[in-house]
C-alpha cells in the first residue's frame, strides 16, 4: 500500500439537512413560485438534492415590490448603525454555519470542501463583516456628505462561487441602504436558500432581501424589471452585453463583473517553487472556473522547458475527486453544459496545433469531470489562447522581454486580472504599471480581500466590487439621482 | 585545491562531494565561484512558501493512512539526547527505548537510530548488542538500529578545523555509524562559502572509516541562525554540492529549529538535485516535533514534494525525543480505539 493513497476523509453530510423542495424567498417568506419547479444536482454524482421553485414574471414583481416596500417603510429609515448591526448579526451566523455552509457548496456546485471550508465561506464572513463597518461611515465612500442609497438592487450571481457572489452583491448593497432583489445561477441555487434562514434568524425586516431562484427568463424578468434602480451583474461577457443593452436609457444604474483571460507572466528571475504553486492556484482552483483565472501562462522562453517540467511534476500530484474528501484539490465540472464547452474548446486547441498533457487521473463514471490539462505550443492567434474557457485548461505560450510580456498579456478584448512572478521589485512595478487589468497580483494569484477593489478593463465589465469603490456602487451623491 | 585539516594535506578533489561541485561549478572550488553558482539559483518568496507548507499541512490523514504513517514516523526517528547532563545509564535506557518502544506491543516498529555525543558512542554502541546496524544488517536480522553522533564542535561549530576533524574522527573511532556535524554558520554569513564547503568536504573524509566504509554525514545548517530562505537554500545547494548525505535544519539548541516550510524548501532542494544528478540526498528535520499530528504533515510534504521513495530511513529522518511518546500514544488509540495516558508509555 502507498502512503499517497491517502485513505478516504470525507466531510459529513450530516451537517446539512436540506429540504426535499425550496420555494422562493420574498418578504421574508418562502413561497411557491409560478413558474415550473426544477430539479437541482451535485454535478459530481449527477445524484438529485432537491427541488426548487422558478420565479416568473409575476414573482418576480412581487419580489421587486417586496424590496420598494422595506426600503421605502423600513431600510432606508434605519440609522447606519443599525443596519450595520444587521451585517454584523449576518456575518456572525455565517461564522456559525459555515461548515454546513462549506458541505452545501461543494454538494451543489462540486468545489472541493477544502475551498468552500477555507477560502469561499471565510471570505462569505469577512465580506459582510467588513461592510458591516462601512454602515454607518457612508459620508467617508468618497461621494462627499450623505450620500443616498439607490433603491431596489437587482443582482444576479454566476455558478462559480455561489455564496461569495452574494456576499460580494447583497453586503454592500445592504451597508449603503438599498434593499435587495437577487437571483442566484441556475445549477447551484442552494446555499442562497440556506442563506435566506440565516436572514430568517438574523431577523432581518421582510423584504429587505429577496431570492428569486430560476434560469435566464427569471434574470431577463429582473434586468427589465422598471421597479429596479440598479443592476449588478457577475456572469458571461455576451449576458452582460445582453443586459447592457436592456438598460441602457432606463436610469437604471448598472456594474458588470465579466469574463477574463488572464496572463499570468514568469520571469527567468522567478521564485519558481512558488511560481509553479501561483500557476496551479491560478488556473486549477475551483478546476478553472474562476472568472480571473490565469488561463494564459506567459512564460519567459528561456525557461519554458523548465517551467514545464516542474508543472507537469506537480499537477501529477494533484487529487480529483469526491469534492466532499478533505484531500481533494480538484473536484467537478459544475454543469454538463460547461463541461461541453471545455471540450469543445480543448478539441479546437488540438486542431490548431497545441499539445496538451494531462497526469495520469482516473475520472469518477458519473458527474461531469475534466482532467487538469496544459497546453504547450500554443500560438496567439490560438482559440484556446483567446477564448475563455472557464476549465481546468492553462496555454502555455512564450515571450522574450518584458515589454513583449506586456503586449501579448494585453492583446485580449478582456481585462480582469493579471499575475507577474520576478524577483526584482523594480521590474514588478514597471510590467504592472504597463497591464491594462483590473487587478495585478505579484508572486501571488487568485488572492481576494473585501478592502480591495475588484473588476475588470474592456469586456471584463465595468464598476468594482470590494472595498470603498464597491460599497460607492451602491450610492448617489447626496441631491444627486434617486 | 588542498586543505590543511593538521592530519596531512588531502586533496578536496578526490571525494566525491567536491567531483559533483567540480562538474556542476565548471571550475575550481572558490568563493568567487561558489557564490555564481549559489546566488544564481531562483530566489525563495517567503509567503508563498509558507503558504505551501500551510497548504500541505491541510491534508487528512485518516484511519489505515494514519495507523501506516504512525508505524512510519516510529521508523524515521532518530531518538535522540543531547544534554550535558548524559550519562551511559540515560544512553542505555534511551537505547532501550529505541529498541522497544511500546513495551506492550511487540508490532510496534524500532526507530532507526540514537543520537549522542560523540564520548556516548560506545555505550551506546554496547547497549544494542547485536542489533546495533552493522552486526544486525550481517547477521541478517533486519535493519538494527544505527549510532549517530553529534560532532565537529555541535552546536555552535566555534572551533577550528582541526579541533571539529578530532571529534569526528574520535566518534568515527568509537564506531559510530552517522555524523552529525554543524556548518560554520559565520563563515557562511560573512560569504566565505568556500571555507565551509572545503569544513563539509574535510569532514566526509574524515567520515571515512579504515574497512573502506563511510559513516553517513548529516550536515546541519542551523536554519535559525541562516534567517532567511534564501539563505536555507543556498546553504542547502552548498552542503549537498560538498558531499552531504543528509541535510540537518538545525541542532535543537536555538529558538527556531524545524518548521515545516523550512523542510518543504530543503526537500525542493534534495527533489531539484535528484533531477540533475539522479543522485539522493536525505532530509532531516530537527528540533521542534512533538506531536504526531506534526509530524504526519511531514510526512505528507515529504511524499508529495520529493516522493514517496524518500519516506525511508536512508533519505528522512526525525531528530526527536518527545514525539516518540507522542506517536505511542496515538498508536495505542487507533487501535484501542481510546486514549490512554502519559502513564502508559515509557519515560526514556
Amino acid at each position: 500500500m502507498s502512503f499517497l493513497d491517502y485513505a478516504p476523509a470525507p466531510e459529513s453530510r450530516a451537517i446539512v439537512r436540506l429540504r426535499p423542495s425550496y420555494g422562493l424567498f420574498l418578504d421574508g417568506e418562502f413561497v411557491d413560485g409560478h413558474g415550473t419547479p426544477f430539479p437541482t444536482i451535485s454535478p459530481a454524482t449527477e445524484e438529485h438534492l432537491a427541488e426548487v421553485a422558478t420565479a416568473d414574471e409575476h414573482d418576480v414583481d412581487l419580489a421587486v415590490a417586496a424590496a420598494r416596500r422595506a426600503y421605502d417603510e423600513v431600510w432606508s429609515k434605519l440609522s447606519g448603525s443599525d443596519r450595520g448591526k444587521y451585517l454584523f448579526r449576518i456575518a456572525r451566523l455565517v461564522q456559525e454555519r459555515a461548515r454546513e455552509l462549506a458541505v452545501a457548496e461543494s454538494l451543489n456546485n462540486g468545489k472541493p470542501i477544502k475551498e468552500s471550508r477555507d477560502l469561499d465561506i471565510p471570505l462569505v464572513a469577512a465580506w459582510f463583516f467588513y461592510y458591516a463597518g462601512w454602515a454607518d461611515k457612508l459620508d467617508y465612500a468618497g461621494l462627499g456628505a450623505n450620500p443616498k442609497a439607490l433603491g431596489v438592487a437587482g443582482q444576479i450571481i454566476p455558478w462559480n462561487f455561489p455564496l461569495l457572489m452574494l456576499a460580494w452583491k447583497i453586503a454592500p448593497a445592504l451597508a449603503a441602504g438599498n434593499t435587495v432583489v437577487l437571483k442566484p445561477a441556475e445549477t447551484t441555487p442552494l446555499t442562497a436558500l440556506l442563506f435566506a434562514e440565516i436572514l430568517q434568524q438574523a431577523d432581518l425586516p421582510p423584504g429587505v432581501v429577496n431570492i428569486v431562484t430560476g434560469a435566464g427568463a427569471t434574470g431577463q424578468a429582473l434586468v427589465r424589471h422598471p421597479g429596479v434602480d440598479k443592476i449588478a451583474f457577475t456572469g458571461s461577457t455576451a449576458v452582460g452585453r445582453e443586459i447592457a443593452r436592456a438598460t441602457a436609457g432606463t436610469g437604471k444604474k448598472l456594474t458588470l463583473e465579466l469574463g477574463g483571460k488572464a496572463a499570468n507572466i514568469v520571469f527567468d528571475d522567478a521564485p519558481i517553487d512558488q511560481a509553479i504553486e501561483g500557476v496551479v492556484n491560478g488556473i486549477f482552483f475551483n478546476q478553472g472556473h474562476v472568472c480571473c483565472a490565469g488561463s494564459r501562462l506567459l512564460v519567459q522562453e528561456n525557461v519554458h522547458d523548465d517551467v514545464v517540467e516542474r508543472l507537469k511534476h506537480r499537477l501529477s500530484t494533484l487529487r480529483l475527486g469526491d469534492p466532499l474528501d478533505k484531500n481533494t484539490d480538484i473536484g467537478a465540472i459544475n454543469s454538463q453544459e460547461q463541461l461541453d464547452r471545455i471540450r469543445e474548446l480543448t478539441a479546437a486547441g488540438e486542431q490548431e496545433g497545441a499539445t496538451p498533457w494531462s497526469p495520469p487521473c482516473e475520472l469518477p463514471a458519473n458527474g461531469f469531470w475534466y482532467a487538469p490539462t496544459i497546453f504547450t505550443g500554443v500560438q496567439a492567434s490560438s482559440r484556446i489562447a483567446r477564448e475563455e474557457i472557464f476549465g481546468p485548461v492553462l496555454s502555455i505560450l512564450t515571450f522574450r522581454t518584458p515589454q513583449e510580456a506586456i503586449a501579448k498579456a494585453n492583446n485580449t478584448p478582456y481585462g480582469l486580472s493579471a499575475g507577474i512572478w520576478s524577483d526584482k521589485g523594480s521590474r514588478i512595478l514597471a510590467v504592472a504599471d504597463g497591464l491594462k487589468a483590473g487587478v495585478v497580483w505579484s508572486n501571488t494569484f487568485n488572492r481576494f480581500d473585501p478592502a480591495s477593489p475588484f473588476g475588470g478593463y474592456k469586456e471584463s465589465g465595468y464598476g468594482r466590487e470590494g472595498g470603498k469603490q464597491g460599497l460607492s456602487a451602491y450610492l448617489a451623491p447626496s441631491g444627486g439621482a434617486q | 585545491m588542498t586543505i590543511d585539516t593538521g592530519a596531512g594535506p588531502r586533496s578536496a578533489a578526490t571525494t566525491r562531494g567536491a567531483a559533483r561541485a567540480l562538474d556542476l561549478l565548471d571550475g575550481p572550488v572558490t568563493d568567487t565561484t561558489l557564490r555564481r553558482y549559489l546566488e544564481g539559483i531562483p530566489g525563495v518568496d517567503a509567503v508563498g512558501l509558507d503558504q505551501r507548507a500551510a497548504g500541505l499541512g491541510t491534508r487528512s490523514i485518516k484511519t489505515t493512512s494514519k495507523a501506516m504513517a504512525l508505524d512510519r514516523i516510529i521508523e524515521l526517528i532518530d531518538l535522540t539526547t543531547l544534554e550535558g547532563a548524559d550519562t551511559p545509564g540515560k544512553v542505555r535506557s534511551l537505547v532501550a527505548k529505541g529498541i522497544t518502544p511500546d513495551p506492550s506491543d511487540p508490532t510496534c516498529p524500532r526507530v532507526a537510530a540514537v543520537c549522542v555525543y560523540g564520548d556516548l558512542v560506545p555505550v551506546a554502541i554496547d547497549a544494542l548488542g547485536a542489533l546495533h546496524a552493522p552486526r544486525s544488517r550481517e547477521a541478517g536480522t533486519g535493519p538494527g538500529i544505527s549510532v549517530a553522533a553529534v560532532a565537529t564542535a555541535f552546536p555552535s561549530g566555534r572551533a577550528s578545523l582541526r579541533v571539529k576533524l578530532a571529534d569526528v574522527e574520535d566518534a568515527v573511532a568509537g564506531g559510530a555509524d552517522e555524523i552529525d556535524m554543524v556548518i560554520d554558520r559565520g563563515a557562511f554569513l560573512a560569504g566565505r562559502y568556500s571555507q565551509v564547503f572545503e569544513e563539509i568536504v574535510a569532514v566526509k573524509e574524515a567520515c571515512r572509516r579504515p574497512d573502506g566504509e563511510d559513516a553517513h554525514l548529516k550536515v546541519i545548517l542551523e536554519v535559525g541562525e541562516l534567517v532567511t530562505y534564501d539563505n536555507v537554500r543556498r546553504a542547502s545547494w552548498l552542503a549537498v554540492l560538498a558531499g552531504a548525505d543528509f541535510i540537518k535544519t538545525s541542532t535543537g539548541k536555538v529558538t527556531s529549529n524545524a518548521t515545516l516550510p523550512v523542510t518543504l524548501l530543503m526537500l525542493e532542494v534534495v527533489r531539484d538535485w535528484h533531477r540533475l544528478t539522479g543522485e539522493k540526498v536525505g532530509v532531516k528535520p530537527a528540533g521542534g516535533i512533538r506531536t504526531s499530528k506534526d509530524a504526519i504533515k511531514y510526512l505528507v510534504t515529504v511524499a508529495e514534494t520529493a516522493g514517496e521513495d524518500w519516506l525511508q530511513p536512508h533519505l528522512f529522518r526525525f531528530g526527536a525525543s518527545s514525539l516518540l511518546n507522542d506517536v505511542l500514544l496515538q498508536r495505542q488509540k487507533t487501535k484501542s480505539g481510546h486514549y490512554s495516558g502519559a502513564d502508559y508509555v515509557t519515560i526514556d
